[in-house]
């Protein structure tokens, strides 16, 4: 990590340009370009396999395009190497908290393992972070012992920890109840408020991406529909990005 | 196949460039080296006693027969020191602890924890494969010696107690110390030492490689302990003859 101090975030810009990938000659990504300002929160929805999870994970550097390329700052960024020059997190789908270690290990991870700081400010900051996110108590928990929602919340916390320039959401309220979605939402936004971090969110929840997004993209089946202010792509006329916006359950309709 | 020998011997190059953080990952090295132990060593106290007790009760009345029973502590002391303890050991631990840490690291690779390690920019080699490869190097070759002594003793007790040897205790030990010196027993341990970063660094490569659910990992523990005790065997045969005398 170039970046060995822990001081304020503040957010950097991101720029996709023609990204193309294909598996066993399928291909899942087909040209994709877009571009998140610093401090805004993008959420790229969509529906399920329509690419969302794999391009988060070129964003992130676990996977490397067959063609394009991703700039932070502006800077060409290899794959894999976007830890390394940038504080970066991403706040997994499940979680991905380390099983055997407890929840404060797992907070502290990256400030001890970097040794960023002493153990007893690692152990203070841990402890502010866990609060910030409504688990105080939580600090000597297994990961198994808490619930999907705390989980995340957790995963949060971790990310937190590092404070990240940009940070990537993927499915963040998957597997949530209601209550437990507007949670992290808030959780989200506050973040997002309070230290000017560029958040993308991956998912396929209307409701979060309507309620917190600056703007959204919706991408189906490997290409980009719409990019907007949530207001523009309500409004957008593409039968498939309406057809994403508006599904819902046949009985109700009848009823109505 | 050959994918997987370049990816090991890769693998096996990163964690030696990661050697320098070894003293900064010193707490896992010895969590890994406490696991190790503690999960192995009644075990090989075990296997290793009736290891000596077998060579003896199948070599001893051969050698009595024919008037050579003062080779009998020699013969037990070479094959237990130079081949058995070394050789055994590495299987038994191939099997209790390298499917550990196959399954270990498998879960982890699944369950995307790996995957969040390299977004917080920690190496999985340094955080995962190099402490269990320092444990594994420094344990089994202590395992190793732990198991020759008590394979002797294994040995001795047979000697002494069947009725086809009778060979007390002290002339036993006495004999042995006639034929073995320290060299067969460094002979010994400098093999276990091969053997622990063979299972070490297969072991951990299957896991990271692991792919799919509870199945996959399943696949790789399995795959862990055959390949290490193929490889075991195979680099067994090269290193006797390396350092044959």
């Amino acid at each position: 990590m170039t970046t060995t101090d822990n001081h304020t975030a503040h957010g950097v810009s991101l720029q996709v340009k023609g990204l193309r990938k294909s598996f066993d000659g399928q291909e899942v990504i087909k040209g994709i370009d877009f571009e998140v300002k610093p401090g805004e929160i993008f959420v790229i929805m969509g529906p399920s396999g329509s690419g969302k999870s794999v391009l988060l994970k070129h964003l992130i550097g676990l996977e490397a395009p067959d063609a394009g390329e991703i700039l932070v700052n502006g800077e060409p960024v290899a794959s894999g190497e976007i830890a390394a020059k940038f504080r970066v997190a991403l706040v997994f789908q499940s979680g991905a908290l380390l099983n055997s270690l407890t929840v404060g290990e797992n907070v502290g991870l990256y400030l001890r393992e970097h040794r960023l700081k002493p153990p007893e400010e690692i152990d203070r900051i841990v402890a502010e972070k866990l609060e910030a996110v409504g688990l105080k108590d939580t600090m000597d928990k297994m990961p198994s012992d808490l619930s999907g929602g705390m989980k995340k919340r957790v995963a949060i916390a971790r990310a937190l920890v590092i404070e990240p320039q940009l940070i990537f959401y993927d499915e963040p309220t998957s597997e949530l109840d209601p209550l437990s979605s507007v949670v992290v939402g808030d959780e989200i936004l506050h973040l997002n408020q309070r230290t000017g971090v560029t958040s993308l969110i991956v998912s396929h929840d209307r409701d979060l991406a309507f309620g917190i997004a600056s703007r959204i993209a919706v991408i189906a089946e490997g290409r980009i529909l719409t990019i907007g202010t949530p207001e523009q792509v309500k409004q957008n006329a593409n039968p498939l990005v309406q057809k994403f916006l508006n599904a819902d359950f046949k009985r109700k309709n009848e009823n109505e | 196949m050959f994918k997987n020998v370049g990816e090991i011997v890769l693998l096996y190059w990163n964690t030696l460039l990661a050697l320098p953080f070894a003293w900064r990952h010193r707490q896992k090295v010895f969590e890994q080296f406490f696991e190790i132990g503690n999960a192995s060593l009644l075990m090989v106290c075990l296997l290793s006693f009736f290891i000596g007790a077998v060579i003896a009760l199948q070599t001893g009345p051969v050698l009595v027969e024919r008037s050579l029973g003062s080779a009998v502590g020699g013969v037990v002391g070479i094959a237990i020191a130079k081949e058995l303890a070394p050789v055994m050991m590495a299987i038994l631990i191939a099997g209790r602890i390298g499917s550990a840490m196959a399954a270990e690291i498998g879960s982890m690779r699944v369950y995307q924890e790996i995957d969040a390690l390299r977004t917080m920019n920690i190496d999985p080699i340094q955080y995962l494969v190099l402490p269990r490869l320092l444990a594994m190097a420094a344990a089994l070759p202590l395992l190793v010696i732990f198991s020759i002594l008590v394979g002797w003793f294994g040995g001795a007790v047979v000697a002494e107690a069947n009725s086809h040897m009778g060979i007390p205790y002290e002339t036993f030990f006495s004999d042995l110390r006639s034929i073995v010196d320290t060299g067969d027993v460094a002979n010994g341990v400098f093999k276990s030492f091969c053997f622990a970063n063979i299972i070490g660094v297969i072991s951990c490569h299957q896991g990271l490689v692991t792919l799919g659910g509870p199945r996959g990992i399943g696949r790789s523990v399995t795959k862990a302990v055959v390949n290490s005790i193929v490889v075991i065997v195979i680099f067994d045969y090269i290193l006797t003859r390396i350092l044959l005398k």
